[in-house]
């Protein structure tokens, strides 16, 4: 399924002497089975985008195509539903919205919504603790009474059971502890190459960037103003600096060490493939 | 949710916006009070000129005002329509039953559309103008006297300010959880009323549990800051009144007595 953006522009409280910045003209395409990243400072537009990718917002102007839905100015919301369902959204802090008296109910409460039976829906809740990595104790306990961290897995695990085809993840480890982080990327890497999942993260961190997206969507002050592969972004250190987002870890401990001599070709984005480059120049034996 | 031009504050620098803040909430309280002094044109006349002048030192446009009408449309039609409909009295233009359309029900109903609109129009003017926190500064300055009954003023003014401090933050928690559910599939706004109010739980449990958590993160932040109750504390926004203020309350008592004497 893929989402293609035609010329989108959106204003928040059109119309009113509170218009407020959103998009403008964005012209992009997420591929169908890709991992986008969104990246781009604070305010830069990149929830505002995030929301149009399931018709939580309509454009202004121009169209949004999701697989067979159009959504322009004057999509009515009704018969959203099947739309909302392909393209399963986890919110920045989604452990806000969990409610139910137990997790197994909040996590079917998704489905259910889309007309999947009570007992499937059940079974559903089981395998997706199971997914996020959590004890299938907890199934019967209040979300209430669990830590930050598996509240955020519940609140995740609700969206997973939806089953749904792209799925679009607003800094889904912000506030999480380093272990944590590492075990949710790992999980929604998975996801992307085992079952095909289309994939949009919107993130700061760019060593994530680096380490899982094939795609890079750079936002600023609303427009998109570059997009491309991971190592093409992040090949131009100060284009990037400039627009006060960085290049990962990797790439900028590869910059330093380039002043000093040593020769990258591609550009190292993961810590292995900086070694790899590395290890031949230092003239140790190569991993073969 | 947005639309919504209640309680909004325009920034801006005009004469009206540097008044102080108890001066803006107490000429509003009495000028409302004085519109029911108004019983002929005349008198009308002059509540609606002074409207104009108050609308136009505050340099908002007058579009602003309109649009803080628009909401309350219907009530104002209907009130209009009944004073219309009932008043007798005077010549009888049209009737039809016990429908009677009379000349004084057609004066009594603009009088009540008037005395609407200029109501609106002054709220509308004195939360443009006032910042909500200044307001509560307001609330409190003017309670004051009634510590002498032991009402608790400064925990009521707290309360006030810290609720006014959360309406934004709450009005944005609410529609990232109306957002969050209706990407599970949660449909707000349709249906019949029992399916609507069913739609409602899954927004209001989170926000209960978040205002929740949030009372609890502000009162240890606040504790752990010093704040032991409102006695003995000292004010870093403190009020003052100038001569703009006592201007804009000779222009009450001005207008007051235009009134009384204009009146039948």
């Amino acid at each position: 399924m893929d989402i293609t953006f035609d010329h989108v522009d959106f204003t928040y409280q059109a119309g009113t002497p509170f218009a407020g910045d959103g998009i403008k003209d964005v012209t992009a395409t997420i591929h169908d089975g890709s991992y986008t990243a969104i990246i781009g400072h604070t305010g830069s537009g990149k929830s505002t985008i995030l929301q149009h990718l399931n018709a939580l917002l309509k454009p202004t102007k121009g169209t949004v195509t999701i697989g067979d839905f159009k959504i322009t100015n004057e999509t009515s919301n009704k018969n959203l539903k099947p739309l909302r369902q392909k393209v399963g959204m986890v919110f920045q802090f989604a452990e806000n919205q969990l409610f139910e008296q137990t997790v197994a109910k909040d996590i079917a409460f998704g489905p259910k919504n889309f007309g999947v039976s009570e007992e499937d829906a059940a079974k559903l809740a089981e395998q997706m603790v199971k997914l996020v990595g959590l004890p299938d104790d907890v199934l019967e306990k209040s979300p209430f009474d669990l830590s930050g961290g598996q509240m955020r897995r519940v609140a995740i695990a609700g969206v997973l059971a939806m089953q749904p085809e792209v799925l679009v993840l607003d800094e889904p480890t912000a506030g999480l502890d380093p272990a944590g982080r590492q075990e949710m990327m790992r999980m929604f890497d998975q996801l992307h190459k085992e079952q095909g999942l289309t994939i949009v993260l919107v993130t700061h961190q760019m060593d994530d960037v680096a380490d899982y997206a094939d795609h890079v969507l750079v936002m600023e002050a609303g427009h998109l103003v570059k997009s491309g592969s991971p190592r093409e972004i992040f090949s131009d250190e100060d284009w990037l600096n400039e627009k006060q987002l960085g290049v990962p870890t990797t790439t900028r401990m590869a910059n330093r060490l380039k002043r000093r001599g040593f020769v990258f070709d591609p550009m190292p984005l993961t810590e292995a493939e900086l070694a790899d480059q590395l290890v031949p120049q230092l003239g140790g034996a190569s991993r073969e | 949710m947005n639309k919504l031009l209640l309680g909004r504050y325009l920034p801006g620098d005009s004469w009206i916006h540097r008044l102080d803040p108890r001066t803006k909430l107490m000429a509003s309280f009495y000028y409302i009070g004085i519109i029911f002094l108004a019983n002929n044109w005349q008198t009308y006349l002059v509540m609606f000129l002074a409207t104009m002048v108050m609308i136009w030192a505050s340099k908002i446009k007058m579009g602003f005002f309109l649009r803080g009408v628009r909401p309350l449309l219907w009530l104002i039609l209907f009130t209009v329509a009944l004073q219309v409909l009932f008043a007798r009295g005077g010549t009888v233009y049209w009737h039809w039953g016990w429908l009677w359309i009379t000349q004084q029900g057609l004066i009594n109903g603009a009088y009540i559309f008037m005395r609407f609109v200029l109501i609106i129009f002054v709220s509308t003017l004195l939360t443009l103008t006032t910042q909500p926190l200044s307001l509560a500064d307001a609330v409190e300055s003017l309670l004051k006297p009634l510590r002498l009954i032991k009402v608790p003023v400064t925990e009521l003014a707290l309360v006030l300010q810290i609720a006014l401090r959360f309406v934004p933050t709450l009005m944005d928690q609410t529609s990232k959880i109306m957002n969050a559910q209706r990407a599970r599939g949660v449909d707000f706004g349709t249906g019949n009323i029992f399916q609507q109010m069913k739609a409602v739980v899954p927004l209001l449990i989170p926000l209960f549990v978040s205002s929740f958590s949030t009372a609890d993160d502000l009162a240890t932040a606040m504790e752990s800051r010093g704040y032991q109750g409102g006695d003995g504390r000292t004010k870093y926004r403190v009020l003052h009144y100038h001569n703009a203020d006592w201007l804009a309350g000779g222009a009450m008592v001005v207008l007051t007595v235009l009134l009384v004497i204009l009146r039948r």
